[in-house]
């Protein structure tokens, strides 16, 4: 049996990690991760604690606790295996490894093994889908991962050693936390451009030349660089400070959007891990430029492992004065930066779904208008940028607005950062010029075999790889960096498969067409690729998709079906290959052997084959 | 008039108060919005259901959370807004387990008027037949989750007298569940409970002791939905 903390011990415990914090709903998630980090699930005995410390209902700590994936009420284990599960994970051999951690640790997904030391679960992209099979251990990302490995680090579990052991990392490597953190994710720089990868930093240049500008001037600067923000739906970045910056607040905030969750994506990890001064210097001159003395980074939680590599850098800004009162001796220029952590969910990368996550609560997506430059954190006027945005904002300030707006198309400006996966010799992260031919990134990553392209993740398109005139822009195949190959073996109804059920796991469940009908979707999907299905079953579907796009409340669910609807209009093919070929006088999509599982379990018989 | 604006629902030319919901200015000028998780009794509308999709100027939006505007044109009744609102409460009743005729709800109900309303014979999606459970715990009240459609009309209105909430939203996606703080379920007072049977739209929130109260014919919904 697990060791379970006694109630009385588990009170004593929380009431001194209570200690520590103000009575504020928005430390509520790093209050419940120290739980989770300390009980490996959070105890029923510290939710009225919790409760009563923010002034809160009960009721109101479990909305949050339940949201949450990686927060439990149940106990995961001392070592808590999240497995990925996401398409990028699959085409690389996720049933194997997830065979072979049943096997070594002697338990199922999604419970722990008898002794209550290793617990294993899935979870969808960790942002490591340019080394896969990857799974967190702990928070700490393991990539790569073979049968062999895996056998390996359950050894290593059994026998008690700490993560960073079972990760082979030496004393002087702990020591450095940017060496550190590129040793746990290697960042595979592909290609560098000339605006983020290929150009060298160093600390305070963006702010030194920020205040040499007036407040509004940077704010010009942004609007005559014509930059769009990276997140993918490409807002233009200086309204955005131009609303905030004249909205009415006593408090406005800066917050940075570090929660890529689109499967797929992993540059935003690559850009921490290498120049996060640098996004920390974006955010400084957005403050600056619209007034703000309070930033946050909110870091999705598979990134959690980089919280030290930040933190030292936010030390090492504040040394030198890039940070804190009166910034450079300028005198009323004082800003700060918190990390916040998420705890895994998907529709936190949406921006207002953050902030009431950054309030300690479920992350649901707020109504809007107002936008959140208005009405943002704690009600106060915010503006939310991506990591690549504000990584740009720093090279524009730098560099002028004029150099960066003659790189890239018409309408999206500048370079892109793409992440690059599946099926091709050479994943990684890449830095091109908004504009370029699929032909041409194509040949880039090496993929001569390449089927179909995913662009911009499951909320994205799926492209034919013989489209290959068509270009990566705002104009054509806008995205957000996600960029997926799948080979001339997969099965694109699979693929899709994969994709929807994504979206019904990640939906917050607030509005009826997404939280009901992706699991319809599914399930229809699901019929169709097992032989049940008939051809209107495809009209169907494309009929419910574009329902729930056109129906539902929030960016989420009007682009969960985006994958299904260009998969079938491109591969059509490959979902008629699956319609049953004979119409029967049985109802067509009757799962007998699903229908009679209860029974059969119960009674300990199956049913004869005729 | 100062505050007042004027614009169009199918065609017709109205006025209303600037600053009311789409929702209220309609129904101000004669014409229903169909609405489910929205009621006048509760603040915070959170366009959760959306049933009550309209075009607002060529967009679709929910018309209990957007706002009137001047010149604004906003289409209502199109057949195609019409089905998708038939298919969100035919995506309801599958999404649950909602069995009219043993419900004391019955006759009363919104989601059962609605699908009167919309002639629903049998949903086009399949049933998904979820497993929820039915909380007794209590003091007042009996949750019949199989019937709970997750319109947060409780979570937003429901409140003790010092500002904390009663219910609230517990898990995500398909798994969804409105649910009772497990302290204040045994000790809220007998009329804050009836309150919240009460605004329950459907019959998920039941007072104790209370069953079939009315005779049919005579229940809200029995002449027209």
């Amino acid at each position: 049996m697990a060791k379970v903390a006694g109630d009385d011990a588990v009170k004593a415990e929380t009431a001194s990690i209570l200690a520590g914090y103000p009575a504020d709903r928005s430390e509520l998630i790093n209050i419940l991760w120290e739980l989770q980090d300390r009980f490996h699930h959070i105890p029923k005995a510290a939710i009225p604690l919790a409760a009563q410390k923010m002034g809160i209902s009960q009721v109101d700590v479990m909305e949050t606790i339940t949201f949450y994936h990686f927060f439990t009420t149940a106990h995961t284990g001392e070592y808590t295996v999240y497995l990925n599960n996401s398409i990028t994970s699959r085409m690389a051999g996720f049933q194997k490894i997830r065979d072979a951690f049943e096997k070594e640790a002697g338990c199922s997904f999604g419970e722990t093994d008898k002794d209550g030391r290793i617990g294993l679960f899935e979870t969808s992209c960790i942002g490591m889908c340019d080394q896969e099979p990857s799974a967190l251990i702990n928070g700490m990302p393991f990539g790569s991962l073979t049968p062999f490995s895996v056998e390996r680090l359950v050894k290593g579990m059994r026998e008690g050693k700490s993560v960073l052991e079972l990760m082979g990392v030496g004393q002087d490597l702990s020591s450095d936390p940017h060496k550190l953190a590129r040793f746990i994710a290697p960042p595979n720089i592909r290609r560098k451009g000339p605006v983020l990868l290929g150009v060298g930093y160093n600390m305070g240049e963006s702010i030194r030349s920020a205040l040499k500008h007036k407040p509004g001037e940077i704010i010009d600067l942004i609007k005559n660089s014509n930059l769009r923000g990276m997140g993918g739906a490409g807002f233009p970045t200086a309204l955005k400070w131009q609303f905030c910056a004249s909205a009415k607040g006593d408090e406005k905030y800066i917050v940075c959007n570090a929660d890529e969750g689109e499967p797929g994506t992993f540059k935003d990890r690559v850009l921490l891990t290498e120049w996060p001064a640098r996004v920390f210097e974006g955010m400084a001159a957005a403050a600056y430029a619209v007034g703000a003395r309070q930033g946050y980074l909110y870091l999705r939680a598979e990134y959690r492992y980089l919280t030290p590599h930040l933190q030292r850098t936010l030390d090492e800004l504040r040394k030198e004065n890039l940070l804190g009162n009166s910034i450079l001796g300028k005198s009323g220029f004082d800003f700060d930066i918190s990390i916040r952590l998420g705890a895994g969910a998907y529709v936190c990368g949406e921006e207002s779904a953050l902030l009431e996550s950054l309030e300690g609560k479920r992350g649901e997506p707020r109504n809007r208008p107002p936008f959140p430059v208005v009405v943002g954190f704690r009600g106060k006027p915010t503006v939310v940028n991506n990591v690549e945005t504000f990584s740009l904002v720093a090279q524009i300030i730098k560099y002028g607005g004029t150099w960066f707006n003659t790189l890239g198309t018409a309408k999206s400006v500048g370079t892109k950062i793409l992440s690059v996966s599946g099926d091709c010799g050479r994943p990684g992260v890449y830095e091109v010029e908004w504009g370029r031919k699929v032909e041409d990134l194509l040949k880039m990553f090496d993929a001569g075999n390449a089927k179909a392209l995913q662009i911009g993740g499951p909320s994205g398109k799926t492209i034919s790889a013989r489209e290959t005139a068509r270009k990566v822009c705002f104009e054509d195949l806008a995205t957000g960096g996600s960029m997926i190959v799948f080979g001339q073996e997969r099965s694109m109804p699979d693929v899709a498969q994969n994709f929807i059920d994504f979206f019904a796991e990640e939906s917050c469940g607030a509005c009826v067409p997404c939280r009901a009908g992706n699991p319809i979707l599914s399930d229809l999907l699901k019929t169709i690729r097992e032989g049940r299905g008939l051809p209107e079953h495809i009209d169907q579907m494309v009929e419910w998709a574009n329902m729930i796009k056109a129906s539902s409340r929030c960016g989420l669910g009007q682009s969960s079906p985006n994958s299904i609807l260009t998969s079938i209009e491109k591969f059509k093919d490959e979902y008629m290959d699956r319609i049953k070929k004979e119409r029967g006088a049985l109802i067509y999509d009757f799962d007998i052997k699903a229908a009679m599982k209860e029974s059969c379990e119960v009674t300990g018989r199956t049913p004869s084959s005729h | 008039m100062p505050g007042q604006v004027t614009f169009t629902i199918d065609g017709k030319e109205c006025k209303a108060q600037e600053g009311q919901t789409i929702v209220e200015a309609a129904r101000a000028n004669g014409i229903y919005v169909p609405t489910l998780c929205y009621s006048k009794y509760v603040e915070n509308p959170v366009g959760a259901c959306r049933s009550c999709t309209v075009k607002i100027n060529g967009n679709n939006g929910a018309a209990c959370i957007n706002r009137v505007q001047e010149g604004m044109n906003i289409q209502v009744y199109t057949r195609q807004l019409e089905d998708m609102r038939k298919a969100i409460i035919e995506a309801l009743f599958v999404e649950g387990n909602h069995f009219c005729p043993a419900c004391e709800k019955s006759g009363d109900c919104e989601l059962q008027a609605a699908a009167y309303r919309y002639r629903i014979m049998a949903p086009r999606f399949p049933y998904r037949f979820p497993s929820r459970h039915i909380d007794f715990s209590p003091k007042h009240l009996v949750l019949e989750h199989s019937r709970c459609i997750l319109c947060q009309r409780c979570v937003r209105k429901i409140r003790t007298e010092d500002g904390k909430k009663v219910f609230a939203y517990h898990h995500r996606g398909a798994k969804g569940t409105v649910e009772i703080d497990p302290e204040i379920a045994r000790t809220m007072p007998e009329e804050l409970a009836r309150e919240a049977a009460d605004i329950c739209p459907v019959g998920c929130i039941n007072f104790k002791g209370k069953g079939f109260d009315r005779p049919i014919g005579t229940r809200k919904y029995d002449k027209e939905p």
